[in-house]
């Protein structure tokens, strides 16, 4: 666990270095996951390695939001004053992402032939 | 130092007493997850951040004095983003397959999530702050984070707003995609993904697998995606 779990950390310590040294528009912890991703087709060992540790943490994942979204308490003056238009936004922009996703992923396999199996 | 006052007066300017009632917490809201029958109402961080709200409330607890212990915890989102490249990796031959229809699919979802909110939230007249906060709303809290933070956003409001939209997705989503009769589960989960991220996701996972390997690729996917794309349609709205 310990080795995986240093293995994790150095990927988002040098994704952290990269997002704020070449000032990409990527936060550290993407760039650690990009370069994961390119480490373990480099070394499909490496994967392996880090697969067990990696779906413990994925079990959790939504605990690890607890804190930030008790921050809710904070901005609940906020949520008072503009919780129609954000409450609007997040309902209808939700709707019409998943609507455009499914409709566009279908229109194009059906012209590119890249139907299910 | 027997004194019950004393005592919790100690509790709380120590990180154990928080980071044990926020990992409680959790426990009781995925307990109630499970007995509900996982419905998707029932979130599990949904009624944890209804409960510690409750007690901090309750307890005269500002939320910096929370966050102290708290922060353990929060620190793990992190980690637990750079780990979203394991299930990403081991489905690329799914992803490499059908590469045209979820590229497709992921730019469609990607910048309608955030075009639309953004659009919304600009004829109500919110400012540019919350915006910031409003824009990664469709990506994983970890993710959200992480850009709001970068934009001029508030990292904690964009956190509530991302449970938000993962909740509503989850809920939303069987009935408006059958309403749109798109019978791919492909295209089906991978909407749902990036649209709802993590929360759609697990909602996929329950209706069909292949539903929920896709909406993890998207998930991922637009996990990048909205990094790239929500600092520059910002630009245009704010």
């Amino acid at each position: 666990m310990i080795p995986a779990l240093t293995i994790i950390l150095c990927f988002q310590l040098v994704g952290e270095i990269a997002s704020r040294g070449l000032s990409l528009p990527l936060p550290g912890p993407v760039v650690g996951l990009v370069l994961l991703v390119a480490a373990c087709l480099l070394r499909p060992a490496l994967a392996d390695r880090l697969r067990a540790v990696a779906s413990g943490t994925l079990a959790h994942l939504s605990l690890f939001f607890v804190p930030a979204g008790v921050g809710v308490i904070a901005h609940l003056p906020v949520l008072a004053e503009h919780g129609l238009a954000l409450g609007l936004a997040v309902a209808a922009s939700t709707v019409l992402a998943i609507a455009a996703g499914a409709v566009t992923f279908a229109a194009v396999a059906r012209r590119t032939g890249q139907t299910d199996e | 130092m027997n004194d019950p006052a004393l005592i919790w007066s100690y509790l709380t300017s120590q990180p154990l007493l928080w980071l044990t009632a926020t990992l409680a917490a959790y426990w009781i809201g995925d307990m109630i997850f499970r007995a509900s029958g996982r419905a998707s109402l029932a979130n599990p961080v949904l009624i944890s951040v209804i409960i510690l709200g409750a007690v901090l409330w309750l307890s005269g607890t500002s939320y910096s004095t929370y966050f102290e212990g708290a922060q353990f915890v929060h620190f793990m989102l992190g980690p637990a983003t750079v780990c979203l490249a394991l299930p990403l990796y081991d489905n690329l031959k799914r992803i490499r397959s059908a590469w045209l229809p979820v590229l497709a699919a992921l730019a469609a979802g990607s910048v309608v999530a955030v075009g639309s909110a953004l659009l919304i939230g600009r004829l109500f007249g919110l400012d540019a702050a919350l915006l910031a906060s409003l824009a990664p709303k469709s990506t994983t809290a970890p993710v959200a984070i992480g850009i709001a933070e970068r934009i001029g956003g508030q990292p904690t409001l964009a956190a509530v707003l991302v449970l938000l939209t993962g909740i509503f997705g989850a809920v939303v989503a069987t009935p408006l995609l059958n309403a749109l009769r798109v019978t791919d589960w492909r295209a089906r989960g991978l909407a749902v993904g990036v649209a709802a991220h993590g929360i759609g996701t697990a909602r996929a996972f329950q209706v069909n697998d292949t539903a929920g390997a896709f909406a993890g690729i998207g998930m991922g996917l637009n996990a990048v995606l909205t990094a790239i794309i929500a600092p520059l349609v910002l630009a245009i709205f704010a």
